[in-house]
């Protein structure tokens, strides 16, 4: 299980068009792929609605979590993309 | 014939066959249940949520643009997988699929809805995602719009959203009525934007039914059930009367006795300047900028934003073009703009000069960018900001401007305090512009979104009248850019209280400008006197109306 802790740069938060890229990114590999809060019980990254209910804003810290073959690969770019301010 | 009245908010007459749209989709019955085939059922769901998605995307791709992204982010909601399977879960237990659609998403409408502001107003599109799939699901309607036909189809519907009209042109749509909305709803400027008629709040609309011939008339507002063919011809005919008269009408606007009434066009960008050229617009009086700025990460380039602001300023040479700055709020949030708190009355949080206040560099660079698109143009460049309220804010923006090296800055009067006060705001400016419909909302503390409440937005409203005459008596050049200038009867009266100048949806222009054309000022300042002796709108109307005796002539 690979996982990667993260600060949200964008400014909208994980909402609007970076949930869009984000889901978009993580439905096209074929392993399961979840995201959540720090102690919260994570989501599917695969669900826009599952994403957009946990309601995370700029500047919070999201935990991803991937298993299976390339998920260093698939957690970097989604990593990346929460990372533009 | 029977007839429908409701409110005329796009001049014109059209007819054709009914095509009754979305009519709402009633809530499946809780408790509802399938046969007992639950592949089959979960088959079934799944088809017909997929079947939406395709359309949602394949209606993006087609209209382009913004809408594509809107429609592209529901599509994505219609395919989530979690969702399916909660639906499949459910139809495992025993629950009919249209009923297990229902309970899935309103699971996450609470949700959203609950957390609220940008994600409340997805769950309002949630809702309108379920209903598509829960009729298609019970086959009560193909989601789409019919494809152009042999004749072009009246659209009704209790009110339209984006979603629903990104594709339509003139062709295919001969008039719309909807039975919810006002003067100021997306039906209405659409509407005048196509140059196609429209009536709105229009009582009992819905209960049209399906293929009915209709013919709406979008100067009074009646709409004709089941009409003859002498009655079609007949409304035909004088619309035609009424077209011929007003396009022998040309040329600057001006009053019977030559005292000149600029008539400019609102607009929203470069894509607007040949309606508004087409129908003799003199200049631009509201450029709305926020639509570059809409949907966006970050702001727009200064290069970006300088392009456009050429092309638009270039399109009139000579003539005056009033830019309004960013007008962003928090009922427009735009993410690089973030709101510094949760604001429960958005309609009077931190929008337009608030906001820039908050982050003056989005506004130094757009007045950059302005300047130097404005650079050795023969057009009269003029910068606004909307919602000042006081003289400090005003002098804060006019500051701004010339710093920038911007020559003439004004504001919109769109809050009770800047009308009332006027005259303490002129004298730092170079122009006042009233924003009629944003004004009547501060006035009545009635929003202007909530159709219920549309009869404060009646721009024949007394106070409306009176906070114009104290804005317009000022000392300043005053114009007014809302949609009350596009009613020719009213744009006579505001003529009459002292504006100069009158900015519309450009379709209105001719009809305007005729009306202007058979009235000598002292019959206007008649007119705008006996409305203001008035206290309802609906007598304000009548007891103008007698003063302006040519209305009739013109078939207004």
């Amino acid at each position: 299980m690979a996982e990667r802790k993260v600060i949200v740069e964008s400014a909208v938060g994980l909402h609007a068009r970076p949930a869009a890229t984000f889901v978009q990114t993580a439905a096209k590999a074929p392993i399961d792929i979840t995201v959540g809060k720090p102690g919260r019980t994570p989501v599917s990254a695969k669900s826009i609605l599952s994403i957009l209910a946990l309601d995370v804003r700029n500047g919070e810290v999201i935990v991803i979590q991937a298993d299976g073959d390339g998920a260093e690969k698939v957690l970097d770019e989604l990593v990346a993309i929460v990372s533009v301010p | 014939m029977e007839r429908l009245t409701g409110t005329g908010v796009s001049p014109g007459v059209g007819h054709g066959p009914a095509y009754l749209m979305g009519a709402a989709v009633p809530e499946p019955p809780a408790g509802s249940r399938h046969g007992g085939d639950v592949v089959a059922e979960v088959a079934r769901a799944e088809a017909a949520m997929e079947r939406v998605a395709a359309d949602l995307s394949a209606r993006g791709e087609a209209a382009g643009g913004e809408a594509r992204d809107v429609l592209a982010a529901q599509a994505m909601i219609a395919r989530d997988p979690v969702l399916s399977s909660e639906v499949a879960d459910l139809i495992n237990a025993g629950t009919a699929a249209e009923r297990a659609v229902y309970e899935a998403f309103m699971r996450y409408h609470d949700m959203l809805a609950e957390i609220g502001g940008y994600l409340g107003e997805r769950a309002a599109d949630l809702a309108d995602i379920r209903d598509r799939v829960i009729a298609e699901l019970a086959g009560l309607r193909t989601g789409g719009l019919p494809k152009k036909g042999d004749t072009p189809y009246v659209l009704v519907a209790r009110d339209l959203a984006p979603a629903d009209t990104a594709l339509l042109t003139k062709d295919v749509v001969a008039a719309f009525v909807t039975e919810q909305g006002g003067p100021t709803s997306h039906t209405a400027i659409l509407a005048r934007a196509m140059g196609v008629p429209a009536v709105v709040a229009c009582a009992g609309a819905t209960a049209i039914v399906n293929q009915t011939l209709v013919l709406v008339d979008g100067a009074t507002g009646t709409v004709g059930l089941v009409p003859s063919e002498e009655e079609v011809a007949a409304a035909v005919e004088a619309a035609r009367t009424r077209d011929s008269a007003m396009a022998a009408v040309t040329g600057p606007g001006a009053t019977a006795d030559g005292r000149p009434v600029a008539l400019l066009a609102n607009i929203g960008g470069p894509r607007d300047i040949e309606t508004a050229l087409e129908h003799g617009a003199e200049g631009v009086g509201l450029y709305r900028t926020e639509f570059l700025f809409l949907d966006r990460d970050t702001a727009p380039s200064e290069e970006e934003q300088e392009a456009a602001y050429r092309e638009v300023i270039s399109a009139f040479p000579g003539g005056p073009v009033v830019v309004r700055v960013l007008d962003a709020g928090a009922d427009k949030p735009l993410g690089f703009l973030p709101p510094t708190e949760k604001e429960p009355n958005p309609a009077l949080g931190a929008r337009g000069i608030r906001i820039m206040r908050i982050f003056p560099d989005i506004l130094a660079g757009q007045l950059r960018a302005l300047a130097r698109a404005a650079e050795g143009a023969s057009a009269h460049v003029q910068v606004m900001a909307p919602m000042v309220a006081t003289p400090e804010e005003a002098a804060w923006f006019v500051a701004a401007c010339r710093a920038a090296g911007l020559r003439s800055s004004g504001v919109m009067v769109e809050v009770p305090a800047a009308a009332l006060r006027a005259a303490d705001l002129a004298p730092g400016v170079d122009f006042f512009s009233i924003g009629t419909n944003d004004l009547a909302q501060y006035a009545f503390g009635a929003d202007r979104e909530v159709s219920a409440l549309a009869g404060f937005q009646d721009p024949w409203q007394p106070v409306l009248l009176d906070l114009v005459a104290m804005t317009a008596s000022a000392g300043v050049p005053c114009g007014v850019c809302g949609e009350a200038g596009a009613d020719p009867a009213l744009a006579c009266v505001l003529v009459g209280l002292g504006v100069g100048s009158l900015s519309m949806a450009a379709p209105a222009l001719p009809w305007v400008r005729a009306a202007l054309l058979r009235h000598t000022f002292d019959q206007c300042r008649a007119a705008a006197v006996a409305a203001r002796a008035e206290t309802t709108p609906d007598a304000a109307r009548v007891a103008a109306r007698a003063h302006l005796p040519a209305l009739p002539d013109l078939g207004l």
